[in-house]
């Protein structure tokens, strides 16, 4: 164990450590953030739908650029996944209880739509000698933020802030248009705009979080904190500070978890593991409480 | 001229009228009730009359220095809102809303008011209790709460005694009627034709595609229609 810590502290004093980090922390401060409104609005998989997107649209345009002749890797870049995630998030938001196919299945369509056509891509067009691993990497986000680059972890950090700032500015709409839609509506709140501002933090949100836990796991970082919170605490603006506090924590330890053994374990995994765990005790604590006041 | 008129009104939905014609006026304390039968369509004319859908043809006008989005609404219960962490005081506050414009926060004047509306309806102690641990009379006074926040002037109400048992729902006509006699106008749905009608004033009777009866009470009363639905009430009372 005494070991494990010193090669903790060893890795701690590196720079690309310190980065990870601090993105995971920022991350997993922004994922919580819209936690409550997605688990209410019932689109708890809204995550792995649009991470789906991401990871296709990644495959997609990799494969361009290989058949226009740039050598390129299969890395998650930002800068053309986010439009196209946004506009499938505005899309599956907005579309409404009318729509021709309703929320839940056009999620189910798009998510593993993407997901499909993304290995199709992958497998035909990649030159990589380790498919499975890229795949692996991709899904599972196993040493992704170990390798940041230094304008990725900029862009990061650029837009958790705006993430978090415009959640700030907006929360008490967010919190009139999640309860109650119509009423907004009726009382002159132009709740379309606030869904559609909605629909683009999400985008962002879940393009971020797959830098850190993976396409596969990006739902439990969005929902996990906010379940959490809800078995203890009954007020929106409680529950939302402590799904922050609870997803800082979750990731902060899950990053060092795993730098603990010789060989390391991915690191999605491990704070989506630390997160079940906080669930658990949680739900525990919020049972034994709920026992004690019908004594 | 009227705050409210609902002038040849059709409403509907997916290009399907399902109640033609309507016609009605709503002046500042007025109490109108509207009364129909499930799926009649009283609650697509309510979302018609609060811009949530437009009208099929026929217009809507509001005057007496009501602007559209000045109209208090009390919803039928949602999913949503059965498991939504939220306190009394975040649901009631939240009813300012319209107010702030792109302020971000509340301001004093708008805590003030959410405090009142939660006193004049007796919820004010349980202002930090959890909105899904309420009863349903508790849970009706705190939508209620919230819509005074958006409005003084004309409260559009939906079904507002769905789900309460026989003294809650007592109870809510009789808060209703109190805040008819301050000065608020009520526009209130219903199928439960013996007590809701008690305070009102006007009535607008919608039956299968086409309405009724509109007017007041009194000539209500008088109605054929009207007639039947006092034997009714009669033959309750006795």
């Amino acid at each position: 164990m005494s070991e494990g810590l010193q090669r903790l502290q060893g890795f701690l004093e590196m720079d690309f450590v310190q980065n990870a980090v601090i993105v995971g922390v920022l991350i997993a401060f922004c994922s919580s953030l819209l936690g409550v409104t997605l688990v209410l609005k019932r689109l708890s998989f809204i995550g792995s739908g649009l991470s789906h997107v991401s990871f296709g649209t990644t495959t997609i345009v990799a494969a361009i650029v290989m058949i226009i002749g740039y050598d390129s890797q299969f890395d998650n870049n930002i800068f053309y996944v986010l439009p196209v995630t946004i506009l499938c998030s505005v899309l599956l938001l907005l579309s409404g209880p009318n729509s021709k196919i309703k929320g839940d299945s056009a999620l189910a369509m798009i998510s593993v739509g993407a997901l499909a056509v993304g290995y199709l891509f992958m497998n035909i067009f990649s030159k990589s000698a380790n498919l499975s691993g890229d795949v692996c990497k991709v899904l599972f986000g196993s040493t992704a933020i170990l390798t940041l680059k230094p304008e990725t972890v900029s862009v990061c950090i650029v837009l958790s802030l705006l993430v978090t700032a415009v959640f700030i500015l907006f929360y008490n709409k967010i919190f009139a248009i999640t309860f109650d839609e119509d009423f907004s509506s009726a009382t002159g709140i132009k709740s379309k705009i606030y869904n559609l501002l909605l629909a683009v933090i999400i985008a962002v949100i879940i393009v971020l979080a797959m830098n850190l836990v993976g396409a596969l796991l990006v739902s439990a970082l969005v929902v996990f904190p906010a379940l959490t919170a809800m078995r203890l605490f009954k007020s929106f603006r409680a529950v939302t500070i402590c799904s922050v506090v609870v997803s800082v924590v979750c990731a902060a330890l899950g990053i060092l978890i795993s730098m603990l053994p010789e060989k390391g374990t991915p690191i999605g995994s491990t704070i989506v593991a630390v997160d079940i765990a906080v669930f658990a005790v949680f739900s525990i604590i919020g049972f034994v409480n709920q026992r004690l006041r019908t004594l | 001229m009227a705050q409210l008129s609902c002038n040849n009104l059709s409403v509907g939905y997916e290009g399907k009228a399902v109640v033609t014609d309507i016609s009605f006026t709503v002046n500042a304390g007025d109490y109108l009730c509207i009364l129909g039968e499930n799926g009649s369509g009283k609650s697509t004319l309510m979302k018609t009359i609060l811009r949530l859908k437009s009208p099929m043809s026929g217009n809507i006008e509001s005057g007496d220095g009501l602007l559209p989005n000045e109209i208090g609404y009390l919803p039928q219960q949602t999913v949503v809102q059965k498991d939504f962490p939220a306190s009394v005081r975040e649901v009631v506050l939240s009813g300012c809303l319209n107010g702030c414009g792109l302020r971000p926060f509340y301001n004093r004047k708008e805590k003030q008011l959410a405090a009142e509306n939660m006193e004049r309806l007796g919820i004010s102690d349980l202002s930090i209790r959890c909105y899904r641990e309420l009863s349903g009379g508790q849970q009706q006074r705190a939508l209620l709460a919230r819509a005074l926040c958006a409005t003084r002037k004309i409260l559009l109400l939906d079904e507002p005694t769905a789900g309460l048992d026989p003294n809650a729902t007592l109870e809510m006509y009789d808060l209703i009627a109190d805040l008819n006699k301050s000065g608020t106008s009520i526009i209130m749905i219903s199928h439960d034709l013996v007590n809701s009608a008690k305070h009102a004033s006007h009535i607008l009777h919608i039956g299968k595609q086409s309405v009724l009866f509109s007017g007041t009470m009194s000539d209500y009363i008088k109605s054929d229609i009207g007639r039947r639905f006092v034997d009714f009430m009669g033959g309750e009372s006795a």
